[in-house]
């Protein structure tokens, strides 16, 4: 019974007794020991005198679930992790509350504009491989499925970087993508439940590619000084990914939520991300050196106003094109 | 008085009938052919299988008293130890079920093993010990457990012929110690001879009302007569 | 009638039915919560392909698994070599494997770039490739053959050594010796475990995603956790549901028509000895040892050369997730011990035994997923459910290794009061003196094995904790999948091997001291 008692006080309710907290839902590795999530606490709780708690729950799609699982209920303030492929999904809830103030300086690759949901950073979508390994290196699906090399994807239907290179593939392809998808799919090795499935194959050497993002190579650079990963730039563009940050409509801590809002788009909340989330800041704040050496592609492939019903004739499309 | 009123056993195909009234404090032997109900009579009596009629000791009925709780030792043809425990905890079992042996209780369990000719074989396991050796344990036990009826359920059919008259006597003697009513199932006429005051004999269905041991052997039914081939 | 009393501890009903009412919870409550918040939506007939490809791999994994473990039990059980306790012990290590560090470790001998791949280039031939169905049922048989090797070699140690003697002075001939021992065991063991790797399998969903190649390779588990994640269409993650509890309590059915305990007299525990020693045999059995544990043993070692790698870069917060994981574990085996022998007994005195054990069964094909979600519903409206995760994480992982645990457990009881019930019965042996000197020396290796997987498997078990887990609370396997999520994927294979060896400890030290020093 002792231990029984031992597990019951390792989970009592966290968080201590200060003034006023705020409740952030994000995604799992956003609150990691090496993520974004410290750091980002510590800055905002020394301006703000108030606790910042983050919540982590699964990824982005699992996020929204519980969302819609507790309903009134939920103990958020704020949730910090969709991204434009759920937006739409996440506006139809109704939860969500309008920015209290036009953002400024943001600097992303595409216009902007959204009276609910604020971007915190962003990336492209990108095949990534194995610089001393690959030699003729494709600049496009055509060129992909035409060769032989191998790639690891993620399936749309578990993974937000699986659904997004539906997305990529259906913005730069429409009608034609199912016979883009059936043409590579003789490259496919096959498909993961998430990213981390994948880019552990791809380390391994199951696949000469690996579905991942243009700064995926900067992470090698940076933390293990290893230059032999790059990302393939294709002429059709690249699939954006922008992650995002809203304030529920039912919080009690309004206030409180848009201080925290407004504190995203200043510096000491961007220049944390390059180095701990692996993605652009959403702000023209400076990055690290090797983000800059990390390929620019031709277009940003953001298609606007992303439906639920898009995202099932999109994974439709695609699991008849690969059963074929 | 060990009284079996309107007793019928049915298993299946298979009908056992017994009206009959056991003498106690004597040695009752139960005699017949193999599959004639001689093991299964004895697993009523002591509360192992369903039945109809009643079972009745000293007066008291047995109805719906569970096994431990009958006036009733049974020794079984093999499994009467359990192998992981040692020859003392098996004996002491008789004592106290949950082994909680006071130093009083210890000495009892090795006297118990003395008067079976164990003394010192306490620490062993049953299977370091021979057959004969093993049902001994059994009858330590039993000699422990102090209940006025014992059921010995051919406990001695492996041993030679030699020890197995030796360790009837044993029980013999164990018996009138303890002024017990002991009922043994055996094929061996000569077992009946050597120890039972009377015979019961167990054949085509039906358990017979017992007869002193010499009047049985001296004119032998007919059943007994097929039974002994002769 | 009646004049026989069977001597029912007054307590044992009672219990069995608490935990019986447990069990029902977990299996039935959460599908309704769902269904009471499902809104609209419902399974698609795309869903059909799904059903089918979970059928066909379950099933062949199921099959390959058992067929293989036969030859591989007879010989564990009818030889003596150096060694012999430690491969039984390591049979029980795939079986723990989180499925990604399992899959990585199968990818290290099997892959394109694996072992074998490399020694076929050596000779000019192609890399292999087993992505696809063949990827699917190696990884499965990597995982159940082990355990299916358990489970039959169980009850191939059931046979009394004076049988395997008796054997031996009559000369009997092969098919001879099938009939009397071979049969009878197989009989009794494989329908068990050809159902618990079918449910097994049936619930497989990252592995079949990985090796499975493409959307081809779907099974309900991956419609279910689509449903629930993406779609957040209740109804059709609920009917899913059903369909994969409707599926497994027809393949119960059927093993259960099929399959009947063994039943051998029991020796007087004396030690086995073998008494052939043809030589075709020998050599048979050894061949097959040898290539058991190298299919076995070589991912194993590929998992440990990454992890040892991995071992500088551990991260913070080790220690911390190894304590929550371990406390996870051991109250979850107490769980889950405690009701499954509650269960054993309420299943031994119940007139309906046979329709409790079936239905228990069913926990095999419940989801996680489904739990966890129906759970987090029903919940939420009374308390937060972060604070109960790991009270739940416990109760659900016990929940989980409780169908497993009778299966083995089930037929040790039996064998225990078929052996031993009438002479306990006579001595008023009963209650807890009962389960101490009895019950527990007899059944201590079933007991140590079964207690082992509990606790191993809910150590390296993700599962529900995902859906609950507070950010400051973390198990190993949830450091490990954080650590993947974000490029450490070093450090992710240190933590998978403190990970794995943790749960191996566990699970050896359970087994281990289940088997005693007689082993």
């Amino acid at each position: 019974m002792k231990k029984f008692l031992f597990a019951a006080a390792l989970c009592l309710p966290f968080g201590s007794a200060a003034a006023e907290t705020l409740t952030v839902y994000t995604y799992d590795s956003f609150v990691s020991d090496w993520g974004p999530g410290p750091q980002i606490k510590a800055a905002f709780e020394a301006e703000c005198d108030c606790t910042l708690e983050f919540v982590s729950a699964g990824d982005g799609a699992a996020m929204l679930a519980r969302l819609r699982l507790e309903g009134e209920r939920t103990e958020a303030d704020v949730v910090l992790g969709l991204d434009n492929s759920l937006m739409e999904t996440a506006r139809e809830l109704g939860i969500f509350a309008p920015l209290a103030a036009a953002p400024e300086g943001l600097a992303l690759p595409i216009e902007w504009q959204d009276d609910t949901f604020l971007p915190y950073d962003w990336g492209y979508l990108a095949f990534v491989y194995d610089n001393t390994k690959l030699t003729e290196v494709p600049d496009s699906f055509e060129a992909l499925a035409l060769s032989d090399l191998s790639i690891v994807i993620q399936d749309p239907r578990s993974s937000t970087p699986g659904l997004g290179l539906v997305i990529w593939v259906k913005a730069a392809y429409g009608d034609s993508a199912p016979l883009v998808w059936e043409a590579l799919s003789d490259n496919i090795v096959t498909v993961t439940k998430g990213w981390s499935e994948a880019y552990g194959m791809f380390l391994e050497g199951e696949a000469d590619m690996v579905l991942s993002y243009t700064t995926s190579p900067a992470y090698h650079l940076i933390a293990e000084d290893d230059p032999t990963k790059s990302a393939a730039s294709f002429v059709e563009g690249h699939y954006l990914q922008v992650e995002l940050v809203a304030k529920l409509a039912g919080s009690g801590q309004q206030a409180l939520a848009d201080e925290f809002l407004a504190f995203v788009t200043t510096d000491a909340f961007q220049s944390v991300i390059p180095e701990t989330n692996w993605m652009y800041p959403a702000t023209a704040v400076d990055v690290p050196e090797a983000f800059s050496q990390m390929i620019d592609p031709a277009a940003a492939l953001s298609p606007n106003g992303f439906t639920d019903e898009d995202r099932k004739a999109g994974i439709e499309e695609w699991v008849r094109a690969l059963s074929q | 008085m060990l009284a079996l009123e309107n007793l019928e056993i049915v298993q299946g195909s298979f009908r056992l009938a017994a009206d009959m009234q056991l003498k106690p404090n004597q040695t009752t032997a139960i005699l017949g052919p193999s599959g004639g109900g001689k093991s299964t009579l004895l697993t009523a009596l002591a509360g192992f299988i369903e039945h109809s009629g009643d079972i009745h000791w000293q007066g008291e009925s047995l109805r719906g008293l569970a096994p431990a709780k009958r006036p009733i030792s049974m020794l079984f043809q093999e499994h009467n130890l359990f192998p992981h425990l040692s020859v003392a905890q098996n004996v002491g079992l008789g004592l106290r079920p949950d082994l909680k042996l006071s130093g009083e209780d210890q000495a009892k369990v090795e006297a118990a093993l003395s008067r079976v000719g164990l003394a010192g074989k306490g620490a062993e396991l049953p299977r370091r010990l021979s057959g004969g050796q093993r049902q001994r344990v059994a009858l330590a036990r039993a000699l422990l457990r102090q209940k006025p009826i014992w059921l010995l359920d051919e406990p001695f059919a492996a041993l030679g012929p030699g020890l197995r008259l030796e360790m009837l006597e044993l029980v013999e003697e164990m018996r009138a110690e303890q002024g017990a009513t002991l009922l043994l199932v055996t094929h061996a006429p000569e077992d009946a001879k050597h120890i039972a005051a009377a015979v019961v004999f167990v054949g085509a269905g039906q358990a017979y009302a017992p007869v002193p041991t010499t009047a049985f052997f001296a004119k032998p039914s007919k059943e007994l007569r097929a039974y002994l081939g002769k | 009638m009646g004049a026989c009393a069977k001597p029912v501890n007054r307590l044992a009903k009672p219990l069995g039915i608490a935990a019986l009412f447990v069990v029902a919870v977990l299996v039935l409550a959460p599908v309704l919560a769902l269904l009471s918040r499902a809104e609209s939506g419902g399974v698609s007939a795309a869903v059909w392909p799904a059903i089918r490809f979970t059928l066909l791999q379950a099933s062949l994994s199921a099959v390959i698994s058992v067929a293989l473990a036969v030859p591989l039990a007879k010989a564990l059980a009818r030889r003596a070599f150096f060694g012999r306790g430690l491969m039984i012990s390591l049979l029980g290590a795939p079986f723990l494997l989180p499925s990604i560090v399992a899959v990585l470790g199968l990818l290290a001998i099997w892959g394109r770039s694996g072992a074998f791949s490399d020694l076929l280039a050596l000779v000019g031939l192609g890399p292999l490739d087993i992505y696809g169905l063949n990827g699917v049922l190696l990884a499965h048989v990597f995982f159940n053959l082990p355990l299916a090797t358990r489970m039959l070699l169980q009850g191939w140690q059931a046979v009394p050594a004076e049988h395997y003697r008796l054997a031996a002075q009559l000369d009997l001939a092969p098919r001879a010796r099938f009939a009397l021992f071979d049969a009878p065991v197989l009989r009794g063991a494989a329908p068990s475990a050809l159902l618990v790797i079918f449910m097994l399998c049936m619930s497989s969903f990252a592995v079949v995603l990985a090796l499975g190649g493409g959307p081809k390779a779907s099974t309900i588990e991956l419609a279910i956790y689509q449903a629930l994640r993406f779609e957040f269409d209740l109804a059709s993650a609920a009917q899913l549901a059903i369909v994969q509890l409707v599926i497994g309590l027809a393949a119960a059915a059927l093993a259960f028509h099929f399959g009947k305990a063994s039943r051998f007299g029991g020796g007087l525990g004396a030690p086995f000895q073998n008494w052939d020693r043809r030589r075709g045999p020998m050599l048979l059995d050894g061949a097959v040892l040898v290539l058991a544990a190298f299919f076995v043993g070589l991912p194993l070692l590929a998992i440990l050369a990454k992890g040892l790698e991995g071992l500088t870069a551990l991260p913070s917060g080790l220690w911390a997730a190894f304590v929550v994981s371990l406390v996870v574990a051991l109250v979850s085996t107490v769980l889950a011990l405690g009701l499954s022998l509650a269960l054993a007994r309420l299943i031994e005195i119940s007139q309906r035994g046979g329709a409790i054990e079936l239905f228990l069964l069913l926990l095999l094909a419940t989801s996680p997923f489904v739990i966890g979600t129906g759970l987090f519903i029903l919940i939420n409206p009374f308390a937060s459910p972060f604070a109960l995760a790991l009270p739940i994480t416990a109760l659900v992982n016990a929940a989980l290794a409780l169908p497993i645990m009778l299966r083995i457990l089930r037929p040790a009881l039996s064998r225990v009061r078929h052996d031993y019930g009438r002479l306990a019965e006579g001595l008023g042996l009963s209650g807890w003196a009962r389960f101490r000197l009895l019950t527990f020396p007899q059944i201590r290796p079933e007991l140590g094995f079964a207690t082992g997987l509990a606790a191993a498997l809910s150590m390296g078990d993700l599962g529900v904790i995902t859906l609950f887990a507070p950010p400051d609370v973390q198990t190993l396997p949830l450091l490990m999948y954080r650590l993947m999520g974000s490029y450490q994927m070093e450090a992710a294979a240190g933590v998978a091997l403190i990970l794995v060896a943790s749960s191996f400890g566990l699970f050896y030290l359970f087994d281990k001291g289940g088997r005693g020093a007689g082993a």
